[in-house]
């Protein structure tokens, strides 16, 4: 009798433990825990209820309920940001009712910076699944700029495909150059204008013989951003990042740069402010007259001259080509580590979220991606991928269709085969 | 009438005849001074299929002499490759540089003539703008050649265009010589929203789409009929037979029907890429490629058994919804079946300058579902294929003894996201070195800008 109630209740105990409990033991890999442990080679990683509880030489677990990876000596990394998308805002771009990224115009108040893009998140997307498994554990919601120099707010998501995915502080999007200046009357003078007036607004009500920018919920938004909040701006050209900076200061805000193609001609005014720069190292034409200047050592100028960056702009479809990226970015002269760190920790620290993700550490939440080999180089995939200490299934809906079309004579038709 | 009024006006006649009948906007492209050059010590790639290791070509005069192993003449340029790569030069079957150039602005955007569905009558080389900086960023990528095609904002897009990468004044300067026009045309969710949608006009619908193309063949077919009845007539002496009038639609389409302009069909959807093939033969025109085909791996089989391409990408998806069903694994197994082809194309002025890294990212991706994929099969796909779909592969896309001198010198293997091109050679003369600065073009819109920011 005693024997079969352990019986019990140790299935029981199988049965109710969600993933994320089960141990996990990654044997002898490669670890790059992007931390000032460096590289470590030959390391064993063990995760318990989701953390990384131990890592050294000849770990061992013991029961029932566990998962073990033998590496074989491959790279190990922290899961890599996805970069600024709309992963579980949009399912299909063209398809309008499926996307939640950007506020169009509303007729009261043109500008709705208590718009927040993170109610709409939909973990249980398409896209979810097909960034994770190439490697991607983080992105950072991003509220898309549309018909107002305010994009809204953002934050981070896990692609744990959980309901409790969203982490870290709220994130401020705010979009400055020639293509924004629309919204602001034609002249990017006009943006500077406007975005003071509303910061004005927001640490005093407007008199009343002023038509307001902001509704009430604008302005206590805004006033908390004001307490040193985290705002992304959008922008590319040189002199106009030199505004940023000014600005931020005086406003009081964390200023983040997105894009950022002209940044090197200002690399050491962005490293003296301690303004990280999120930039895709592809961007080499001249687009537009705001990025005259790009070139693809960008990423490796900044890095030298001591700016935080990281690497953003392959799109939310398409994220996973953020590793290409990195890899062209060590191509053309940025150190190989560095590229790593734009897409794990240095992301991490920028948005103050590097306790949960972009390093492996004891005692974080472990987000692992083993790979088959240089996690940098093109032709190299994600074997298995750990996320918030969940073992991650390694398909999507893309492994279900190539599955599905992989046999050639099938005898009945192909909606019969349910990979 | 004088005798030499007669002689006068009849001359003139041969003369309109003769221009009536010639090529309109020529090429003047010429191949750029060169002198024999041998690269030694290379693992060659040509193209075929073959790989070659501790290998030579030699290039003399703009083509090639040998690929493999052979005597130089003692003025050659000899170049040690050093155990370094070759391919044949990339070719891109679907850019769009110079017609939607950089920067990106309203007054350079001439790809899309959207004022009517149907715009056979258009070629995309009289928008080509060719100061766009991205021909140089492509030439630093090892592309050669590309197709520039209009966009797929109508049925019918007008006629694409087949250029050497090789800067120049016009874009008659760069035209491929004897290559043949291509001609666009979409399948599916463009045209119903530039017409449908958002104008309210024909086609609002795929079957309106299908009917709209189909419209147009039986108005090319007339056309085509009369313009035989008419050269039979004047071959047979009749002097009096009226040429029919020359319509600058019907005679792009007639070009298709005869064979001498090949179709390039943007289409993302199986079913409708299987419709589209029952009307090329109900018509009588073979397609050469499906652009963007992103479920063409769902009838790999069939494109293979009708001989037609596809021009695809290793990852791009989701971006609209016949474009929902992408996987990374569509290239390889579109070049799956006996006589597959694929190809990596790029549609974009940042694809372009990476083809080689794309056809990497796809070849991993069949590598690991068992497919035999070594890199001398996988480069057909940026070299041969496109060539051979763009009609000039009697000329370049793989590197054989007698074709042009269209070559690349990678770093390493070009399979690498860390290999880049170190040369390259278009007809035998060296047009990019990235070593030397002096061999690397600038567009007269890039010259000069910045000034005063140190470099």
């Amino acid at each position: 009798m005693k024997r079969i109630s352990k019986i019990l209740i140790c299935s029981f105990a199988v049965l109710a433990l969600p993933a994320a409990t089960a141990d996990i033991l990654i044997r002898g890999a490669t670890v790059h825990s992007m931390t000032s442990k460096g590289t470590l080679e030959n390391t064993d990683v063990l995760v318990r209820k989701g953390n990384i509880y131990r890592m050294g030489k000849r770990l061992s677990v013991s029961g029932p309920d566990h998962v073990v990876i033998d590496a074989e000596g491959r790279p190990l990394t922290p899961g890599l940001f996805a970069g600024m998308t709309s992963i579980g805002l949009t399912e299909v771009s063209a398809v309008d009712e499926s996307v939640d990224n950007a506020l169009e115009s509303i007729e009261i108040s043109p500008m709705r910076p208590e718009f927040d893009v993170t109610s709409a998140y939909n973990p249980h997307s398409s896209l979810v699944p097909v960034t994770r498994i190439e490697g991607h554990s983080f992105t950072l919601l991003s509220a898309s700029p549309s018909s107002s120099l305010f994009g809204g707010q953002g934050r981070m998501a896990a692609l744990d495909g959980t309901y409790d995915a969203l982490f870290g502080e709220p994130v401020l999007f705010i979009n400055i150059g020639g293509s924004a200046a629309g919204v602001a009357g034609g002249s990017r003078a006009g943006l500077w204008m406007l975005l003071q007036q509303a910061m004005d607004e927001a640490s005093r009500a407007p008199e009343d013989n002023v038509s307001p920018l902001l509704t009430s919920r604008g302005r206590a938004t805004l006033a908390r951003f004001a307490d040193a909040g985290t705002v992304v701006f959008s922008v590319h050209r040189a002199s106009d990042i030199l505004q940023v900076i000014r600005h931020a200061d005086k406003f009081g805000v964390k200023a983040v740069i997105s894009g950022g193609a002209e940044a090197w001609m200002v690399a050491e005014t962005l490293a003296k402010a301690d303004v990280p720069v999120l930039l895709n190292p592809l961007q080499n034409l001249p687009s537009s007259f705001d990025a005259l200047g790009s070139r693809l050592d960008n990423a490796a100028i900044l890095h030298a001259a001591g700016v935080k960056i990281a690497f953003s702009g392959a799109g939310s479809h398409n994220a996973r080509k953020l590793r290409q990226m990195a890899g062209n970015a060590v191509t053309h002269g940025l150190p190989h580590d560095a590229a790593l760190a734009a897409l794990t920790r240095n992301p991490a620290e920028i948005f103050g979220v590097e306790d949960h993700q972009g390093s492996i550490e004891k005692g974080r939440p472990a987000n692992l991606v083993l790979w088959s080999a240089d996690p940098l180089e093109v032709t190299t995939l994600a074997e298995r991928v750990v996320i918030n200490g969940i073992d991650i299934p390694m398909t999507s809906r893309q492994t279900e269709l190539r599955d599905r079309y992989a046999p050639e004579q099938p005898s009945m038709p192909r909606a019969y085969i349910k990979p | 009438m004088t005798w030499q009024m007669k002689l006068y006006l009849a001359t003139s006649c041969l003369t309109a005849s003769a221009l009536a009948l010639a090529e309109p906007f020529p090429s003047t492209y010429a191949p750029l001074a060169s002198q024999p050059t041998l690269i030694e010590n290379a693992v060659i790639l040509t193209g075929t299929g073959e790989r070659l290791e501790g290998a030579s070509l030699l290039m003399d005069g703009g083509k090639l002499s040998f690929v493999g192993a052979g005597d130089a003449p003692d003025d050659a340029l000899r170049i040690d490759a050093g155990g370094r790569w070759v391919t044949p030069g990339l070719i891109d079957i679907h850019s769009h540089l110079g017609v939607y150039p950089s920067p990106g602005t309203w007054a350079h955007s001439d790809g899309n003539e959207m004022i009517n569905p149907a715009t056979p009558n258009v070629w995309a080389e009289h928008s080509i703008w060719p100061q766009d900086p991205g021909f140089s960023r492509a030439l630093a990528g090892g592309v050669t050649a590309m197709q520039i095609l209009p966009g797929s904002g109508n049925l019918i897009g007008g006629r694409g265009v087949t250029v050497k990468n090789v800067y120049s004044t016009s874009y008659q300067g760069m035209k491929f010589p004897g290559a043949p026009h291509g001609m666009k045309m979409a399948c599916g969710e463009n045209p119903k929203r530039v017409y449908g949608r958002d104008k309210r006009t024909a086609p609002m619908t795929r079957m309106g789409n299908v009917a709209g193309y189909r419209a147009q063949w039986i108005a090319a077919q007339k056309y085509r009929d009369d313009w035989d009845e008419y050269e039979a007539k004047r071959a047979e002496g009749d002097e009096d037979a009226t040429a029919p009038t020359r319509d600058l639609k019907l005679e792009t389409l007639a070009g298709v029907l005869r064979g001498d302009i090949l179709v390039h069909m943007h289409c993302y959807r199986a079913d409708e890429m299987m419709t589209i093939l029952d009307m090329a033969d109900e018509f009588g025109y073979a397609v050469s490629t499906f652009h963007h085909g992103v479920e063409a791996y769902k009838i790999a089989q069939e494109l293979a058994e009708e001989g037609v391409c596809g021009a695809l990408w290793a990852d791009w998806w989701g971006f609209k919804m016949e474009a929902y069903d992408g996987i990374q694994e569509n290239i390889a197994l579109v070049d799956r079946p006996e006589g597959g082809c694929a190809i990596v194309h790029s549609d974009s002025s940042e694809g372009i300058q990476r083809l080689n890294q794309e056809a990497a990212k796809a070849m991993a991706r069949g590598q690991r579902m068992g497919l035999d994929i070594p890199p001398e099969r996988a480069i057909r796909w940026v070299t041969g294929n496109p060539a051979k779909a763009m009609g000039i592969l009697d000329q370049t896309g793989t590197l054989e003894a007698g074709k042009m001198a269209d070559v690349v010198l990678w770093s390493g293997n070009p399979f690498s996201v860390y290999t880049q091109a170190d040369q390259v050679w278009i007809d035998g003369a060296l047009v990019y070195d990235r070593a030397d600065p002096a061999m690397q073009p600038v567009s007269d819109f890039e010259l000069g800008q910045l000034q005063g920011v140190s470099q």
